[in-house]
């Protein structure tokens, strides 16, 4: 029964999904959609226990046999990043409840959970799958309910954001498709084992070479490297709180998933990395990401935009360990994956507490606001020391590993770089603590008592979870070292 | 080498197009267009690609012997059903903006979202 899991996670939030827009009843919707969330969460801790003991599990999609059939492969990297979207999934929706059906129309409530359920199943979908077309569906099934989603935020700004990120993601998502027609063209399958025994043989093709760019370009569109970053600020700045948090914490992490998948199992290091030498521009595009975008950071007057502008900076540090070509580089790059992803889950969660009581996000609207809502104040300055890595906070494990990878290698100027992006990370979190907290606030704020509901205390959870790491990182490190293993 | 593979030129010919159309206009609807081009060249790649000369469908019968290979054209009807799914949540969007800034073109958006900054 167990092995069935593998493509019940994907199944039941798929078919759920337009369940919930027949019941289309906002409160109806919510706690049909956190069942479903949460029942995938438990699939995919079962799965990831009987993984961690029984090693991968291979599915047959209807007993056809690959390659011919398609394939679902739940290895350690897959059942680690399949948590950790289930687990944000679960949280955002039990914790949301009051914030959607504040920020979001009446009558959009329940198609608002449907295409959350489709974005989920399309996350799941694209870490499960051992088909490459298979990825393509995902990745369209996913990102086609996140512009939905995005579309949903209450500034008109919302929709421009949305439809730069659907030209730049369909483009993104199209070159994936010309990648895998190419492949599919020099070996005749799809199956991503199968593709990983081939390409050896004809990797001194030009058409594997074109496949090979398009793929990390259109990989790279939807990662938001820089400079290919620009949809994604105002998509995550403009959108309704509870899209802000899911995306940020979980959309770029499968496209990162993504990066590991196309380059280390279906290209294999050897070709990705000697022959091809992907690493010459992976580090200075990290390097620019990490430095430029905490730059911009600075000087945003919008809250949740500079946090995006932060997402983009953490990124960098994710590609940069990978760039390092090295087994604790990987490792890093894994494991702040998991480690950012609560950070910012967290910190886009108490920007929507702030909403409640805030007219907007901008910075001069939340003067005081750390004084009249003293914990999410309080959260916000955790999850702030999180992002910049100090210790005995989950942010400090994996720049610790990232700064002994590159110290092994030997970049001692790459130290100095990730001590100043740190520096800049500070004065960003900072620059939103003084408003919080040292300034007076308006006559509004102080009168305003509207109550925050459950989305405080699961804020909370999310926070302490990441301060519980920092102190005990025994799960995540060792989850990482398993999928590290996998891509080796 | 230009004959031979002439339906390859033709799916990068209009692959440049539509790419150039998405980039190079400012009217969002232009762009939708754009952007709908360079998806079906794409689904001419991985149609030629599938086709053998002289092959059927994959009949079975006595009377045909070489068959084209259905797999890219099974893909491809997937890959139009997302196509179309694209365009309807662009159109939607599109519309959306024209009654919120009761304009399409890119710059004068940008203008009015700077004014409201």
């Amino acid at each position: 029964m167990t092995h069935h899991l593998a493509i019940l996670q994907v199944v039941l939030p798929l078919i759920a999904a337009p369940i919930c827009s027949l019941i289309n009843h906002s409160k109806a919707c919510w706690l049909f959609a956190t069942t479903v969330a949460w029942l995938v969460f438990a699939m995919s801790l079962s799965l990831f226990l009987e993984v961690q003991t029984g090693g991968s599990i291979r599915y047959e999609i209807g007993g056809w046999q690959p390659p011919w059939g398609i394939e679902y492969h739940i290895d350690a990297l897959a059942a680690f990043v399949l948590l950790l979207v289930s687990a944000m999934a679960a949280i955002t929706l039990s914790a949301f409840q009051r914030s959607i059906a504040i920020e979001i129309p009446k009558h959009k409530q329940g198609l608002f959970y449907t295409a959350f359920l489709l974005c989920l199943t399309g996350l799941l979908g694209i870490v499960a799958t051992a088909d490459a077309f298979n990825i393509f569906v995902f990745l369209e099934i996913s990102s086609l309910s996140a512009y939905a989603l995005i579309a949903l935020g209450r500034d008109r700004r919302a929709l421009t954001a949305s439809f730069e990120y659907l030209i730049m993601g369909t483009i993104g998502a199209t070159f994936i498709l010309i990648g895998i027609g190419l492949l599919y063209m020099q070996t005749g399958t799809l199956n991503i084992a199968d593709l990983q025994a081939r390409i050896p043989e004809i990797s001194h093709l030009h058409s594997v070479h074109a496949a090979f760019a398009f793929f990390t370009i259109g990989i790279f569109l939807k990662l938001a490297l820089f400079p290919l970053h620009h949809w994604l600020p105002g998509a995550y700045a403009y959108a309704p709180s509870a899209v802000s948090t899911f995306l940020a914490a979980t959309a770029t992490k499968v496209a990162l998933y993504l990066l590991y998948r196309v380059f280390y199992t279906v290209f294999g290091f050897e070709f990705s990395f000697e022959v091809l030498q992907l690493h010459y521009i992976l580090m200075p595009l990290s390097i620019l990401a990490i430095v430029i975008s905490s730059l911009n950071a600075i000087f945003q007057q919008d809250v949740k935009k500079m946090l995006a502008y932060s997402s983009l900076g953490q990124i960098g540090y994710m590609t940069l360990g990978i760039s390092l070509l090295s087994d604790v580089g990987l490792i890093a790059s894994i494991l702040h994956l998991f480690n950012h992803a609560f950070i910012k889950g967290a910190l886009f969660m108490t920007m929507a507490c702030f909403l409640f009581r805030t007219p907007s996000m901008r910075l001069d609207d939340l003067n005081g606001a750390g004084r009249t809502m003293p914990w999410v104040g309080m959260a916000f300055v955790l999850g702030g020391l999180g992002l910049i890595g100090i210790p005995l906070t989950s942010g400090f494990i994996s720049k610790w590993f990232l700064v002994s990878a590159v110290i092994e290698q030997g970049h001692w100027w790459l130290v100095a770089i990730i001590v100043f992006s740190s520096l800049l990370a500070l004065i960003y979190v900072w620059r939103v603590v003084e408003h919080l907290f040292f300034r007076e606030p308006s006559a509004a704020l102080v009168a305003n008592k509207q109550p925050i509901g459950a989305l405080l205390p699961f804020t909370w959870i999310v926070l302490l979870s990441t301060l519980y790491f920092g102190i005990n990182s025994d799960f995540p490190v060792q989850a990482a070292k398993a999928a590290a293993k996998v891509l080796q | 080498m230009l004959s031979g593979l002439y339906n390859y030129w033709i799916a990068i010919l209009l692959m440049a197009i539509g790419f150039y159309i998405v980039i190079a206009h400012n009217n969002l609807f232009t762009k939708m267009i754009g952007l709908n081009i360079f998806q079906t060249s794409v689904f001419i790649l991985f149609i030629s690609m599938g086709k053998v000369d002289g092959g059927t469908a994959p009949i079975l019968s006595d009377a045909y012997t070489v068959y084209s290979n259905p797999l890219p054209h099974v893909l491809i009807l997937t890959a139009i059903v997302v196509s179309v799914a694209t365009t309807a949540v662009g159109l939607a969007l599109i519309v959306n903006i024209n009654r919120r800034y009761k304009t399409l073109d890119e710059h004068e958006i940008e203008q009015q979202e700077l004014d409201q900054e």
